[in-house]
């Protein structure tokens, strides 16, 4: 049994996703082995080869791979994952993107999301925003699953010395082609990846006030995310949209301002270690799964809270 | 252009799920159902190409039990010109949906197929995708923008960095995010005006696709349960707190 872990990373580092998703393929017990698709991404390969476990990294270096273009990648990926007995990537908007064409293509179903591994062909994952937990057993000849990295502790980093070997499949997508993009500028941590994150919601009233949030962030390094409504409306952009649809987070400590806990909030952060809510309205659902609450104004709890810690 | 956009009958989005008591499954006896509300938005978009002149005709098909011609009329009242539905009493997994959207794709050779990213029961995410690897065509997903400039379009995604916009040579397929439009009601004449609208019904057979499963749900069980902690009187308990007790400052 061989396991082929498609990396996650921007062609300069591997994203560490990917080290939650090889804990997932060591769950699932056999070989594994990484396939890093992009272009000038020697430096990721390298990365990927020191894993712990890694028995070889395969290099798809090319223009094809460089915004990994989910034509090129699924097509890619199809070609070189049809002789392995799983695929696994991040369950990112990446891995969502290109997963189901590699599974089409392969004619299997897919696994999305999984959140633990049961054995070799059975999978939990969550279902109708995570209030309910379905255990899925595959009958399928290759396993084409994303794993949620909240599942699973990342693997380590270090440790591991595996071959890299090149690959010079050319899968140029005809049809599509990267036009722009626009990203998020922070030097604050990944909301994935950060200890604690501290979220708005549409209680911050328009987005210069999440500057008091920012103020805090920075003095305990955390992220900031937020709930659809304050997206929706328009107080920050979509990158920081913690929920059902948006970033699936699970920090020790997340910090909830001024967001009233709707379900699909819930479903992206309940499994945090402590959740705090700050909220002005006591019957707010978000108090129902917080470890402690602040009934108080969040204009006046969010500034002392920056000076108290 | 014609444009095709897929929709499914989910669990009302209010609606509060709950576990059989047997772990087969969530219980939707008596529960409210409607359109997924991906599919709400998707429908929205391709009213909105027509509205613009981009679109001229729109298709909506369905997949499910006689009683999703539902969620078919309420898009007719919308804007959608007629509809398919693939009656079947199964449960189908993407796969077999995707080959029964080829299907129709090839039947009626839209320039545009709009589908919701993902349907808010089984939190999938895959439909739109196999479509476009089965039928050769590209993809957009999560989209926030839709723009059709001739025989292209510009989509405009909502990925984990932030914003990234691919362009895409038609046909295409999109698939929807909450951002790229916000859904109309459809107005009383509309509904009446909508029951009037065709309304076709096909089988798998008929379409030339088996069904095939290959998942087999082992159980479902409810969520840990998150119990409700303690309140705190004022932000120095909070920060205390944090400190000492949890330990997570």
């Amino acid at each position: 049994m061989t396991i082929l872990v498609i990396a996650e990373h921007d062609n300069a580092a591997l994203n560490a996703a990917t080290l939650n998703v090889v804990a997932a393929a060591k769950e699932i017990g056999g070989d594994i082995e990484i396939l890093v698709a992009g272009e000038a991404c020697g430096a990721v390969a390298e990365a990927a080869a020191k894993i712990e476990g890694i028995s070889k990294v395969v290099v798809a270096d090319s223009a094809a791979y460089k915004y990994q273009i989910a034509e090129a990648m699924g097509d890619l990926v199809a070609e070189l994952g049809a002789g392995y007995s799983h695929i696994l990537a991040a369950a990112t908007t990446t891995g969502k993107d290109f997963m189901p064409r590699t599974a089409a293509l392969l004619d299997v179903n897919m696994i999305s999301d999984i959140v633990a591994v049961e054995s070799a062909d059975t999978f939990v994952r969550p279902i109708y925003a995570g209030n309910a937990i379905a255990t899925v057993q595959s009958s399928d000849s290759i396993k084409v699953i994303t794993v949620r990295g909240t599942g699973f502790d990342a693997a380590p980093a270090e440790g591991g010395s595996a071959a890299i070997e090149a690959n010079a499949a050319d899968k140029t997508s005809a049809t599509s082609a990267f036009v722009s993009e626009e990203l998020a500028k922070s030097d604050r941590p990944d909301l994935t990846a950060a200890e604690i994150v501290i979220s708005g919601g549409r209680g911050m009233g328009n987005g210069e006030n999440f500057e008091i949030l920012y103020k805090v962030a920075d003095k305990i390094g955390a992220a900031v995310g937020a709930s659809r409504a304050a997206v929706d409306a328009g107080f920050v952009p979509n990158d920081m949209q913690v929920g059902q649809t948006g970033k699936i987070v699970a920090p020790s400590l997340y910090i909830a301002v001024g967001i009233s806990g709707a379900i699909q909030h819930l479903a992206g952060m309940k499994e945090s270690k402590v959740i705090v809510a700050i909220n002005k309205d006591e019957e707010a659902p978000i108090f129902q799964v917080a470890d402690y609450g602040l009934v108080a104004d969040l204009f006046d709890a969010v500034p002392e809270l920056e000076k108290l810690v | 252009m014609k444009v095709l956009v897929a929709v499914k009958r989910v669990i009302d989005y209010n609606v509060k799920v709950r576990v059989k008591p047997d772990n087969s499954d969530v219980d939707l006896n008596n529960v409210k159902m409607a359109m997924n509300p991906f599919c709400e938005i998707a429908v929205e978009e391709a009213v909105r190409l027509k509205e613009k002149g981009v679109a001229t005709e729109i298709v909506v098909v369905s997949i499910g039990p006689k009683v999703a011609q539902e969620q078919i009329r309420t898009s007719l009242a919308l804007g959608a010109d007629r509809g398919i539905l693939i009656e079947t009493e199964e449960k189908l997994e993407s796969l077999t949906v995707a080959k029964l959207l080829k299907a129709v794709v090839e039947k009626e050779e839209p320039q545009l197929v709009i589908l919701g990213k993902q349907s808010i029961d089984s939190d999938n995410n895959q439909t739109g995708q196999m479509l476009g690897a089965l039928t050769g065509l590209p993809q957009g997903t999560f989209a926030s923008e839709v723009v059709v400039e001739g025989d292209k379009v510009n989509v405009t995604r909502e990925v984990d960095a932030g914003l990234r916009t691919v362009g895409l040579n038609l046909p295409a397929i999109v698939t929807t995010d909450l951002r790229l439009n916000e859904p109309r009601y459809a107005s009383l004449p509309n509904i009446m005006k909508a029951k009037r609208k065709p309304l076709e019904v096909v089988s798998p057979a008929d379409l030339g696709v088996e069904i095939k499963s290959t998942q087999t749900v082992v159980k479902v069980t409810p969520p840990a349960e998150r119990s409700a902690g303690i309140k705190v009187a004022d932000v120095a308990e909070l920060v205390e707190k944090l400190k000492n007790e949890a330990k997570v400052l």
